[in-house]
């Protein structure tokens, strides 16, 4: 606490942290070299490129390891069978509602990646968001519903496809005799300029990292939802 | 006054470690998991405020640029294009536009902070898996009740 009046003011546009070359040189010259407005997703996506790509893994190794906690393997012990909590029979509103609102969320979900480096968003967010969609599939329904649609083999296989997409961006790199993730060289396969390159190798690891986490967040929401047994859940 | 002064200058730090001392709070002092998971995410959500206060500038915007100063580029590029093609002198597009480090809250502490959340999100999933899986075995997410549970040796 003693060290809080060490700290720089509030909006002060030159503290350290905003007056270092760093960052000023982030907001200068992201347009320039990239071609993308948004400077937060080149940041992230082109010059954090490699932090990214592991924090893609992040996502993937937790989706993963959840399941190896909560899943039973060998023979079942006595599973004491619960209450149901909830009514079988579905409610017409909510599938109403749902049925409405869960392609207009894909949809947006989908704008919120295209548009992730001219608007706030990015792979991320509009993963999280197509996450949603399916919980909320699965909230109204149950799990099963949900489960026609994705199944789980299905949500890993989408899950290390988000992966592959976006470290097969870095090889193809090393391939063109670039450095790992240096997308400004994939402009030899793309036809545009190598600026243009940058700024569309960023939408398509957007799009990697959008597959993870989509199908990440399903897993983790099925799998606390049905103690890992993928039957039945909320 | 000046007291007063050093505080509101500064809110954000204080606002900071009020939340972060909370979660510390939570995460040692209580027994239920399920809080201390709670006191985990408050602790996390304390240190992005933290960055993310770090970053802002009076009077910036969010870091993206505006649509005048991309579309205003362009043209300035088939401009710089066609006057190559006459003239054959090499201009530098890079100062076409003029960005004003100062327009725009500093990028880097948001893209970090991204991450932070990212990260956030993975511990709290794997931690509710584990307090799933703990209270499968011992039948209680109560931190004082499972330490005696394998002190009896169950």
């Amino acid at each position: 606490m003693s060290a809080v009046s060490d700290f720089p003011d509030w909006g002060d546009p030159h503290s350290p942290a905003n007056s270092y070359r760093l960052s000023q040189g982030y907001i200068t010259e992201t347009f320039p070299e990239t071609s993308v407005p948004n400077m937060v997703t080149a940041v992230l996506a082109d010059y954090r490129g490699y932090d990214t790509m592991f924090e893609t893994v992040v996502i993937f190794t937790a989706g993963i390891a959840i399941i190896a906690i909560l899943r039973r393997y060998g023979p079942k012990d006595k599973v004491v069978p619960e209450q149901k909590l909830y009514k079988k029979e579905p409610d017409l509103i909510v599938e109403t509602t749902c049925r409405l609102m869960i392609p207009i969320i894909q949809l947006f979900a989908l704008y919120v990646v295209a548009h992730g480096h001219h608007s706030p968003g990015g792979g991320f967010q509009g993963g999280v968001i197509f996450g949603a969609s399916f919980i909320l599939l699965a909230l109204a329904r149950d799990l099963q519903a949900a489960q026609k649609w994705v199944p789980e083999n299905r949500i890993l296989n989408l899950a290390g496809i988000g992966i592959f997409i976006y470290s097969g961006f870095g090889f193809l790199c090393l391939l063109l005799g670039s450095n790992f993730l240096d997308y400004s060289i994939l402009h030899k396969v793309m036809g545009v300029t190598p600026i243009e390159a940058r700024s569309h190798s960023m939408l398509g690891v957007e799009i990697g990292v959008a597959f993870t986490v989509a199908a990440i967040m399903f897993s983790i929401y099925s799998n606390l939802a049905s103690k890992g047994e993928m039957k039945e859940g909320l | 006054m000046e007291i007063f002064e050093a505080i509101s200058t500064k809110i954000n730090y204080w606002v900071y470690i009020v939340i972060m001392m909370i979660g510390l709070y939570a995460m040692i002092a209580k027994n239920n998991m399920i809080k201390k998971l709670i006191g985990m995410s408050i602790f996390q959500t304390a240190i992005i405020l933290f960055y993310v206060s770090i970053g802002v500038k009076e009077g910036a915007t969010i870091p993206i640029l505006y649509h005048d100063q991309v579309h205003g580029a362009h043209d300035d590029h088939h401009e710089a294009d066609t006057s190559h093609g006459e003239n054959g002198v090499v201009e530098s597009h890079a100062t076409d536009i003029h960005i004003n480090p100062d327009e725009f809250t500093n990028p880097l502490v948001h893209v970090l902070m991204l991450t932070a959340i990212v990260v956030g999100v993975s511990t709290l999933g794997v931690g509710l898996a584990i307090t799933q899986k703990l209270h499968r075995e011992y039948g209680s997410i109560e931190e004082h009740e499972i330490l005696e549970l394998i002190k009896s040796g169950k």
